[in-house]
């Protein structure tokens, strides 16, 4: 069996390109109704009413940010290693307390539009 | 623009190590004039003190690589008339490798990756065996029709910026290596060679840059094999068999 | 096997002719605007769940993103994502559908055209 650190580097590429999946869908939906919003010139309020009326919405945003939570801070660490030096136990703590900042703050949000 | 007709011409070439510098030579015109020309000319005629390498002359053997106006290349097979265009003839030392003295570096941190990566064939069969049978026409042979031909001349390596970037990435070269092997039915050590470009210096590491493919003097696609191993590395873990 | 005493640790790296190809570009593109939107999300998190909360501050919010200026920045942040879901999706196919050598410059036009078309859209229909 592999060591556990490259199992887990394993699982994280993994990951990152299982979220990146993910968000490729959920970007397309959320590109197409921020157009539909704009073009139907929907008021904020309108907006949430929508938001309201399904509850696949709040569903559709909740694995949105969880995505993004993974996706994101994973993305990040590539860029520390290879353009700030920043690699290691510190580095990795930082980018997990981002990725917890990221999923509180998005399901908050979703919460908010939706509840 | 480098002279056509004129006699002579401007040449930089980098000297020293670790306080190097380029140093201008001034090197006759010739007509089908290799950069490799250029630098033999100035070793021999004007500073017998400069250090570089090379064989075949031929484009073969890939010992004369080195950076040439920005990229690496084999000077044999880079006509100053290729490099006409731009301002003036730069030759330096390959990148990313530690430079030994002017145009050589140490190759050890680069073939040390092509171990790291377990680049080494593990035979399974033994001499009172026969021979193994790899049909040409099958999937998993025309898949390294290319990657075979890799000499080991280090240009991708010195090309990719990841490898700049992260000090123990291995690198193009290494990694095609490991996939040529991976696909290589004869071979016994492929779980272990999974593991090996599994991790974070491993193959995940590549970000599609393709500096290795435009460059490969043999026009391989470093960047086509480890895109196949991030696949198989990627069903290894999901599987539990890495 | 260490590196020799003798032998210097100098190593030089590449500048911008090394990386001056399509597919590089594509990289930087896909990486900057990974950073744009890492950076803007939190804000995005946060505006939304603010003024949906306090409607006074809602209208004031939506006021304000009707100057010129804002509304060029979404269009800016609706390039951005855009770019990179289009760079994204040819990376998914490299990595994980196939590689096909003469599509490479193809692949990385058709990503960018997409997501322009898209923004295009977007900062017309605003």
């Amino acid at each position: 069996m592999a060591t556990r650190s490259v199992r887990y580097a394993a699982w994280r590429f993994v990951l990152q390109r299982a979220s990146a999946a993910v968000l490729a869908l959920c970007v397309v939906v959320h590109l197409a109704t921020i157009i539909y919003a704009v073009r139907h010139q929907l008021t904020a309020e309108a907006i949430v009413a929508r938001m309201h009326a399904s509850v696949w919405w709040p569903a559709f945003y909740a694995i949105f940010v969880i995505a993004v939570a993974i996706h994101a801070p994973l993305g990040l660490r590539a860029i520390a290693d290879e353009w700030l030096g920043l690699r290691g136990r510190a580095t990795d703590t930082v980018l997990a307390l981002v990725a917890l900042v990221l999923l509180g703050g998005g399901l908050y949000a979703v919460r908010s539009l939706t509840a | 623009m480098i002279s056509l007709t004129e006699s002579t011409f401007p040449v930089l070439i980098w000297r020293g190590a670790a306080d190097g510098a380029f140093r201008r030579y001034e090197v006759p015109r010739l007509a089908s004039q290799t950069v490799l020309d250029v630098v033999t000319h100035v070793q021999r005629h004007l500073d017998a003190s400069l250090a570089y390498r090379y064989a075949c002359r031929v484009g073969m053997c890939g010992s004369c690589a080195m950076t040439v106006n920005g990229k690496a290349r084999w000077t044999c097979r880079t006509h100053v008339d290729t490099v006409a265009g731009d301002r003036t003839l730069e030759i330096g030392p390959l990148h990313h490798l530690p430079i030994v003295r002017d145009l050589v570096v140490d190759m050890a941190p680069f073939f040390d990756k092509w171990a790291a990566a377990k680049g080494e064939f593990k035979p399974t069969a033994t001499r009172y065996d026969d021979f193994a049978k790899v049909a040409p026409a099958s999937p998993a042979r025309r898949a390294i029709d290319a990657t075979i031909e890799c000499i080991g001349c280090a240009v991708c390596y010195a090309s990719c910026d990841v490898v700049g970037w992260k000090s123990d990435y291995l690198g193009p070269a290494a990694l095609n290596r490991a996939f040529t092997l991976v696909k290589d039915v004869r071979d016994g050590a492929r779980a272990a060679r999974l593991r090996a470009v599994a991790g974070d210096s491993g193959c995940q590491s590549c970000h599609t840059h393709q500096s290795c493919t435009e460059r490969c003097p043999k026009h391989l696609s470093p960047t086509a094999s480890i895109a196949s191993l991030k696949r198989l590395v990627a069903t290894a873990a999901v599987k539990g068999t890495l | 096997m260490a590196t020799p005493s003798s032998i210097s640790s100098a190593i030089l790296r590449n500048d911008a002719r090394a990386r001056a190809h399509p597919a590089f570009w594509a990289f930087v593109v896909h990486r900057v605007s990974g950073i744009v939107l890492a950076l803007f999300l939190p804000l995005h998190f946060f505006t939304l769940s603010q003024a949906l909360a306090r409607p006074a501050a809602l209208d004031r919010f939506l006021e304000w993103t009707r100057q010129p200026a804002v509304k060029f920045s979404e269009m800016l942040l609706v390039l951005a994502l855009a770019v990179h879901l289009a760079g994204g999706v040819r990376l998914l196919f490299i990595e994980f559908v196939g590689w096909r050598a003469d599509w490479q410059k193809t692949t990385i036009a058709l990503a960018g055209a997409v997501a322009v078309a898209y923004a295009l859209l977007f900062a017309l229909t605003g």
